[in-house]
């Protein structure tokens, strides 16, 4: 049933990583993104998936789960891959027709599937250790200091978790009206794209008007029980670093430093073979 | 309408008599407007209405659809203001804005649809919702969210999704989220018309069980008869006047004039008032089928 959904794409299970605080995982998931664009040469990316896959092991997260995000970008990532693979200039190693395969193209094109591969792995493992109320708690409290220019942080929190809450009501209400107008013979399926678009207007119209009722009535519920913004506002799950939390953010600076010394001091020590 | 007027110095003998809610000539105008803002109409949903709810009272409010019943309660948690009168909640007067927030935390508000009214995508996180908006320490709003949820027996579900509950575990997760912020009085407003019997049935035993165990004062709006027999008192509310008012039994001998008042009597009663017309010796405003099993052997070993 639509109702059994689970939101984003946690995975539950009992593991180091799952406890870290929300914070750690979102600072480390945008510097180990930083990193992947930083580094140069394949020692850094040897580093970088040596680090991947120990927070895998770590994370208790069955491997498949984590693939399954790359199929969203095989498309992307094979026209890339083909772009720079031909249209990349310098020694040619191939001579197809007009096109050539470079040594360059060649370089290129591999290190951008590694980076795009591992950006996306990488931030599966955020999501899929993190619940959605986690991530959005870490984000306010990331964000608090936007609060001096004026943006509104709570609020933005407080929408996004409510918009999480109401994600799977507004589903349940969309299938019983689309029921109820294919009842009444509406015809969702056939005909052409303009066709197909007309005939939602009879689906999204009274499912507008519930959404706008519902919000109505929340914002009434949320005053009666005394909310009136973001501040004097005690947690009920405040966020706490913990010890792990701090051994995490040094291990994560360790890996930075070991990844930028690798992809300069490795070649060096090889006698300069650059790959 | 005598009835209207009776005295029920009989009826403050639960402990506590101070008032907890007064309202005196409450009156209250929707302005209907057509689409350039003009002003169409104007419909009194409340009409001088006057009530003293005492500390620790059970009060049910009665009436069918638009007879002003759910405008009332909205009064007493300052969500809406009198368009005149005055409506004091704990002795605050609710057109005082510096108060607005003790009086909602005073008497707090269960509403109609729980799908609506839960903003936490975990049951606890819910219930701490007001807490939470109140300043509570992180200790205490976890001892808070504990003890209500027991006292709603809904404890064992604390880590579920709102959404994967039934209509009436819904419900008492709600009234779990209104007593984590230890109300003096809790209003619902027809909390079960979205449920089933058995979500009915839950839901009024975990209010009476507030009532009775916490002396949390209740006011009950509904248009279910079943629900009302428990109360302390009832006011039968129509067309935004108070019809009729007194203790269940006393509103439901007078099943003519709720007849009158497009409102049902329970079963029971109404069997026992169409025997009293036949000339059988049955009392006034039965209420529970015990009481009809009473009367009626009683009546037997009359008329045999």
């Amino acid at each position: 049933m639509l109702r059994d959904i689970t939101l984003g794409q946690y995975y539950q299970a009992e593991s180091v990583i799952h406890r870290l605080d929300p914070r750690v995982k979102l600072g480390t998931t945008v510097l180990f993104i930083i990193s992947l664009f930083a580094f140069d040469g394949f020692w850094g990316y040897g580093v970088a998936a040596l680090f991947l896959g120990i927070v895998i092991k770590l994370s208790k997260v069955p491997f498949k789960f984590m693939v399954k995000g790359m199929k969203s970008i095989v498309f992307l990532l094979s026209v890339t891959v083909i772009f720079n693979l031909f249209l990349t200039p310098g020694e040619p190693l191939v001579q197809i027709w007009k096109l050539s395969i470079t040594r360059e193209g060649v370089r290129l094109a591999v290190l951008l599937s590694i980076r795009l591969g591992f950006l996306i792995i990488g931030s599966s493992v955020m999501t899929l250790t993190t619940t959605p109320n986690q991530l959005t708690d870490g984000l306010e409290r990331m964000l608090r200091p936007l609060n001096k220019m004026r943006v509104p942080v709570h609020e933005i929190a407080m929408m996004m978790s409510i918009a999480l809450r109401f994600i799977p009501i507004l589903m349940e209400e969309t299938d019983k009206i689309m029921k109820a107008q294919l009842a009444r013979c509406a015809d969702f399926e056939s005909g052409n794209l303009v066709r197909r678009a007309k005939s939602l207007v009879p689906l999204l119209v009274p499912l507008f008007i519930s959404a706008f009722r519902r919000a109505n009535d929340l914002a009434m519920a949320m005053e009666a029980r005394c909310y009136r913004g973001g501040d004097h506002r005690t947690r009920m799950k405040p966020l706490h670093y913990e010890k792990r939390d701090y051994i995490a953010y040094l291990i994560v600076i360790g890996y930075l430093v070991a990844g930028v010394a690798a992809g300069k001091l490795i070649p060096v020590l090889l006698g300069g073979v650059v790959l | 309408m005598s009835s209207t007027q009776q005295n029920f110095a009989g009826c403050g003998d639960r402990e506590g008599k101070m008032g907890i809610v007064k309202v005196r000539d409450l009156i209250y105008e929707y302005i209907r407007r057509d689409e350039e803002g003009n002003v169409e109409g104007i419909t009194t949903a409340v009409d001088d209405v006057s009530l003293d709810i005492r500390q620790g009272e059970f009060v049910a409010v009665l009436g069918h659809n638009g007879s002003g019943k759910s405008t009332l309660a909205k009064h007493l948690n300052a969500i809406l203001y009198p368009t005149e009168g005055t409506v004091w909640v704990d002795g605050k007067d609710t057109k005082d804005d510096a108060a607005v927030w003790d009086i909602r935390q005073t008497a707090g508000m269960v509403f109609q649809n729980p799908d609506n009214q839960i903003i936490g995508q975990v049951v606890e996180e819910d219930v701490g919702f007001g807490p939470e908006n109140m300043g509570v320490p992180t200790k205490e709003i976890w001892e808070r969210v504990e003890e209500s949820l027991k006292a709603v027996g809904m404890y064992q579900y604390r880590k579920y999704s709102p959404n994967k509950l039934s209509g009436g575990q819904k419900q008492r997760v709600s009234i779990a989220g209104v007593i984590a912020m230890h109300p003096k009085c809790i209003v619902l407003d027809e909390p079960t018309a979205m449920l089933d019997p058995q979500g009915r049935r839950e839901v009024i035993r975990a209010v009476r069980a507030l009532n009775d165990v916490e002396r949390i004062t209740v006011i009950l709006i509904t248009h279910y008869m079943e629900e009302v027999i428990y109360a302390d008192r009832v006011y039968v509310m129509d067309k935004g006047r108070i019809a009729l008012q007194g203790t269940p039994r006393e509103v439901f001998s007078e099943v003519e004039k709720l007849k009158e008042l497009r409102l049902d009597v329970p079963q029971v009663t109404l069997l026992a008032h169409e025997l009293r017309r036949e000339g059988f010796p049955m009392p006034k405003g039965v209420l529970t089928d015990q009481e009809f099993l009473e009367a009626l052997e009683h009546c037997v070993s009359a008329v045999m």
